[in-house]
Formats: C-alpha cells, sequence, structure tokens
C-alpha cells in the first residue's frame, strides 16, 4: 500500500531519473541507450496503468510533496483526466522510444543519440509532471522542462534548416512562457495563493478585478502558443518539417499537454459558470477553433511535403480538442478529451508510416510515392488505415471523437460548429485520399528496389493502426476515466 | 498637489517600469533583424517578469523574513514576501537554460550561414 501511495511521483520520477542516468550510459554502454530507455517508458506505463486503475476504483488521488501539507507544498493531483493523460503520453513515448532503435541510426550521428534520449525521457517526465500538477507554478517549471527539451529535439539533426526551425520554435516558445509567468503573478497578487484548488475557492469574490481579467487573458494566449492554436501555430510546420519523424509524434503530446492545461485553467483555476457564461471565453476559443480547422485543412491541401501536410493536419486536430472544450458541455469536453487520444494514436502511426517512407525511400515528396503500396504493404496499409481515422470513417477511432464532438455541439444548439466538422472531414478527405491514391495507384518514375522497414519500426506502426480500430469499435475504453473526469471539471 | 490620474502612476511606478519594459523587448523582438538581438529582447521580457515578480513582494519598510532570536528579537516586525523571490528564482534558471540553448543555436545557425541576419539566412535558405 505504501508503494501505491507514492505512485503520482513514481511515475514522473521514472522517466526523469532514467533522463539523468542516460548520458552517462551514453557515454559508457553506447548501445544500451535505448534499452535504457524503453524498459524506462515501460515501467513507466505500468505504473500510470496501475494509477489510472487506482483513480477509477478510489477516485482522485492527492499527493504533497515531501509531506508539506498544500497551499504552502506542492501538491500532485491525479485526477481522472490527470491519470487519463499519464496513460496515453507513457504509451506514446514508449512505441516512440521501441521505433527509435533502427529509425535513429539514419537520422543521427552516434554522439547526438544519447542525447536524443535523454531529451525524450525529460520530455516524457514534464509531460506527466505538467498533467497532473495542483500547483500552478509547477505547472509553469514542467510547462518549460518540456518546452526546453522539445526545442532542442527539433534541433537535434544539426542540419541549418532545424537549428533555423529550433530557433523559431524557442522565440515564440519563450514569449508564451514570459505570458504564462506574468499571468501567474498576476494570479498570485489577487489571491496569495499558487495552489489550483485553493485558487478555484479565493477567485470567486475577485472575478470582477481587472488584475484577474488580465491574468486570464494572458494565461489563455501564452497556452494557446504552447497548443498551437491557429493563428499563434506559426511555429509548428517548420518544427515538424525539418524534425526526425519521431520528434512530430512526441510534440502532438505536447499540444495536447498545452490543451489539457487550458481545460485545468477554464475550469479548475476558474469557475465553468464563470468562463462559460459570465465572460463568454469558451465560446470566444470555439470560434478561433472552428476557424483554424478550416484554414489549417485548405493549408494542408496544399502542401507536396508530406511532413508539412500531416503538421498542418495536426494543427487542424488540436483545434478539434479546443473546439470540444469550447463546446462547453459534459458531452463536448469528453469528446474534446476523447480526441486527445484519437489524434496521438493515429497521427502517430502517420508520423511513424512517413519516417519509414523517409528511412526507405529518401524523399519526402507526395508525388514520388508512386508504387509504394505494392512495396511496403504493412506500412501503406497502416498509413490508409490512419487516414481514413483522420477523416472520420465510421468504425476508426477518428469517427468516434468527431461524432462526439459534432453531437455536442449540435445538442448546445450550435449547429454552425458541426458543419464545420463535416466540411473540415471533406477537406481531410482530399489531401489524405491523395496520398492514398499516389501510393496504390501511381506509377513509379523509375524503378528503386525497395522492401519493408525493419521489425522495429513496423511493431509500433502495426500496434497503433490496430489502436485507431480497437479504440474505434472499443470506444466505451477511454470514456469509462473520461465520463467522470468531465463531470469533476464542470462540477456536475 | 498632484493631479489624481498622475498619482495614481506614480503609486504604482513599479508595474508601469515592468509593463514599458515587456514593450521594448516585445518591439525588439519584432524589429530587429539579428537573431541575437532579438533573443535580448525576450530577455528583457523575461527581466521585466522577474522585476514585476520581485516588486509585487516587496513591503515598505520590510526586512527579510528572519526570525531572530534573543535580546534584537522585535515584536512587530514587517517581512518582506519571500515566495516571489524564490519563484524567481526557479524562472532565472530557466531562463537561463532557455538563454544557453538559444546561443548555442545560434552558434550553429552561425557556422552553417555565415550570418545571423535572418532576412540574409532566408535568401541563403
Amino acid at each position: 500500500m505504501n508503494v501505491l501511495f507514492h505512485l503520482p511521483i513514481i511515475v514522473i520520477l521514472i522517466p526523469l531519473t532514467a533522463a539523468y542516468l542516460m548520458p552517462l550510459v551514453g557515454h559508457k554502454w553506447k548501445k544500451w541507450c535505448n534499452s535504457l530507455a524503453v524498459v524506462a517508458l515501460a515501467l513507466s506505463f505500468v505504473a500510470s496503468l496501475v494509477l489510472a486503475r487506482l483513480v477509477l476504483v478510489n477516485g482522485p488521488m492527492h499527493y504533497y510533496m515531501a509531506g508539506f501539507m498544500p497551499p504552502w507544498g506542492i501538491e500532485l493531483v491525479v485526477d481522472y483526466l490527470g491519470a487519463y493523460m499519464c496513460v496515453v503520453i507513457s504509451f506514446i513515448t514508449l512505441l516512440v522510444a521501441l521505433y527509435s532503435k533502427e529509425y535513429i541510426t539514419k537520422e543521427l550521428s552516434e554522439q547526438r543519440r544519447p542525447q536524443y534520449y535523454t531529451l525524450l525521457l525529460l520530455l516524457t517526465g514534464s509531460m506527466m509532471g505538467a498533467s497532473i500538477t495542483g500547483d500552478l507554478f509547477n505547472l509553469f517549471v514542467c510547462f518549460e522542462i518540456l518546452s526546453i527539451s522539445s526545442y532542442a529535439l527539433v534541433s537535434i539533426s544539426g542540419e541549418g534548416k532545424a537549428l533555423l526551425a529550433g530557433y523559431k520554435y524557442l522565440l515564440i516558445g519563450a514569449i508564451a512562457s514570459s505570458f504564462l509567468l506574468l499571468g501567474i503573478g498576476h494570479l498570485y497578487i489577487s489571491t496569495g495563493t499558487l495552489n489550483m484548488a485553493d485558487m478555484f475557492v479565493r477567485l470567486p469574490p475577485l472575478y470582477s478585478s481587472w488584475t484577474v481579467l488580465a491574468a486570464l487573458a494572458l494565461l489563455i494566449v501564452g497556452l494557446s502558443i504552447k497548443t498551437a492554436l491557429f493563428p499563434l501555430h506559426v511555429w509548428l510546420p517548420d518544427a515538424y518539417t525539418n524534425a526526425p519523424c519521431s520528434v512530430p509524434v512526441l510534440s502532438t503530446l505536447v499540444i495536447k499537454v498545452g490543451a489539457v492545461a487550458i481545460i485545468r485553467l477554464l475550469f479548475n483555476i476558474f469557475q465553468p459558470s464563470f468562463v462559460i457564461n459570465t465572460i463568454p471565453m469558451t465560446a470566444a476559443l470555439s470560434y478561433i477553433a472552428a476557424i483554424a480547422i478550416i484554414v489549417a485543412s485548405l493549408f494542408a491541401i496544399s502542401q507536396t511535403d508530406i511532413k508539412r501536410m500531416l503538421a498542418y493536419s495536426s494543427v487542424c486536430h488540436v483545434a478539434y480538442v479546443i473546439l470540444g472544450i469550447g463546446v462547453g458541455t459534459e458531452l463536448g469536453l469528453t469528446g474534446g478529451m476523447l480526441h486527445i487520444i484519437n489524434h496521438a494514436v493515429t497521427k502517430g502511426c502517420l508520423f511513424f508510416c512517413a519516417g519509414a517512407i523517409i528511412y526507405k525511400t529518401g524523399t519526402r515528396n507526395i508525388r514520388e510515392f508512386g508504387g509504394l503500396g505494392r512495396k511496403m504493404p504493412v506500412t501503406m496499409g497502416a498509413f490508409t488505415l490512419a487516414a481514413l481515422s483522420m477523416v472520420g470513417i465510421p468504425p476508426t477511432n477518428g469517427f468516434m471523437s468527431k461524432f462526439y464532438i459534432a453531437l455536442a455541439a449540435m445538442t448546445a444548439g450550435r449547429p454552425e460548429c458541426a458543419i464545420v466538422i463535416l466540411l473540415s472531414s471533406l477537406l481531410n478527405a482530399i489531401y489524405f485520399i491523395r496520398v492514398i491514391n499516389i501510393t496504390y495507384f501511381g506509377i513509379p518514375e523509375e524503378e528503386i528496389e525497395i522492401d519493408e522497414a525493419p521489425p522495429t519500426m513496423l511493431y509500433p506502426i502495426v500496434m497503433l493502426a490496430a489502436c485507431c480500430l480497437i479504440l474505434g469499435f472499443g470506444v466505451e475504453l477511454p470514456l469509462t476515466i473520461l465520463r467522470p473526469a468531465a463531470q469533476v471539471l464542470l462540477g456536475v | 498637489m498632484i493631479p489624481v490620474e498622475f498619482e495614481f502612476l506614480l503609486r504604482h511606478y513599479n508595474y508601469w517600469t515592468s509593463v514599458i519594459l515587456v514593450m521594448i523587448g516585445l518591439y525588439t523582438m519584432i524589429v530587429k533583424k539579428n537573431l541575437i538581438k532579438k533573443f535580448m529582447g525576450l530577455n528583457i521580457v523575461e527581466t521585466a517578469t522577474f522585476l514585476f515578480y520581485i516588486s509585487m513582494g516587496d513591503v515598505e519598510g520590510g526586512v527579510a523574513p528572519v526570525i531572530v532570536h534573543g535580546e534584537h528579537a522585535a515584536e512587530h516586525v514587517v517581512y518582506v514576501n519571500p515566495l516571489p523571490s524564490v519563484l524567481i528564482l526557479t524562472a532565472i534558471v530557466v531562463a537561463l537554460s532557455t538563454t544557453a540553448l538559444a546561443l548555442t543555436l545560434a552558434i550553429k545557425i552561425y557556422e552553417k550561414y555565415g550570418t545571423l541576419n535572418s532576412e540574409r539566412i532566408l535568401e541563403l535558405m
């Protein structure tokens, strides 16, 4: 029982400890780096599953760091949403570590590999920390660790374009961090506390204060940059295009953690009635998200680089999550949070497939993909399945979350949001079916002999493609934890 | 006799200073073409945030929050709020690591392109 009591901190500490050991292991025994990362992330995945089980049975867990009671000490709150995010993050990062074993040998030199795994583990630990922390300043610190490790991961290949993409991401991300810090300062000045639960109680009498409203504005803008919400998404396409293919898979998780922080800000720090009715913040977010969905889909259609196309698709799909949150009902919140796992799984599969194609053929141009369907049947089969899921064809998981969000928009009396989802599904179909068409029916310009990617790359691809179907048929699986999560967040 | 509006400005001069510094920093980031100068703008924004925190924790006539025992212990001592300073220590570490990473990237970019002017780099790409 004692170990289970400490589980919230153990889940975060496993990847962080492994991250500290990694440079040493990389210095002495280079080939064990991947094994250490896989073992650490597998342990962390098992711990997250146990944590989720505990939360489902016993309700939200509170852990006080070093035994100091809140509001003085730092509190970890593993509620339903936090436990769910821990499972999603550790599962996807585990697959990334498996996939990296072969993939990274072609992308990175031997000296950089230990650094890559160190950053990967740091990123995992800080993402989980940001999902389950109950302290506003701790949230900022976790966000900084995950931002700095993702800046470094984006430019890890050391190529000119990757360095510039990383620099651009860093400049924009650091502005977001300063805004977050300023916003947290405003809230601290008004309430005198940094604990989220304490702030939730102390804020209502101060709702008319300009300081609190400024804090809300600063935090929303800062988190929107981290989440790559449409007008503030400019860092994302460059970062995704120039990083190795495993990094965008991690980055889809990073922007999801931003969305989770927005949920925490709107419903755990401010009260749902305030952000839904008094200041229609959720409505504003949902309209921005609706514009983001359409514009990002249009951008994606005009791309010829597969990674850039998938990057704009990510901008579009994170806006779905925000749209679900912005509807502001229990159903919408459930749909938005369901899309977190569905998009992470599907986009992970698509980027893994793109990575396998680049690993084998060396081209990123969609027009040169002719005939790949016959040469790499497993990879392209998984790509097709995941692409159908992105479009939202019924038995796949993408359909389920889009259906939930659209249904929520209809029942909340916002049919225009449902129309946006329908329209964007059509636009998604245009750019994904173009790729599928070329790979299966296109004629290659020159015959090149290629075969399937190595098994350590294929297993994660097949596993994620299977998840697209499993989460489609078994949508009840994530919903068992998401329904209570939405109820707790909205205080129903 | 000082007008009311002017007094309002004067009484919160610490906040106004940090607001002006944030604006200067953001302006630098937008206008300057040199990548290092852009980053210096960011450092100004960060420092303005630190000043904002530290000045909000300060109490007029306050002393360092150390409990003194013995004959020097005064009865009604006003302490400065230590928490914002502690928070800023963490934020300074964060800003430092961001700066270190940015400068590393800037060195690498200079090695690749031979310039740090963002417009020149775009031409070279």
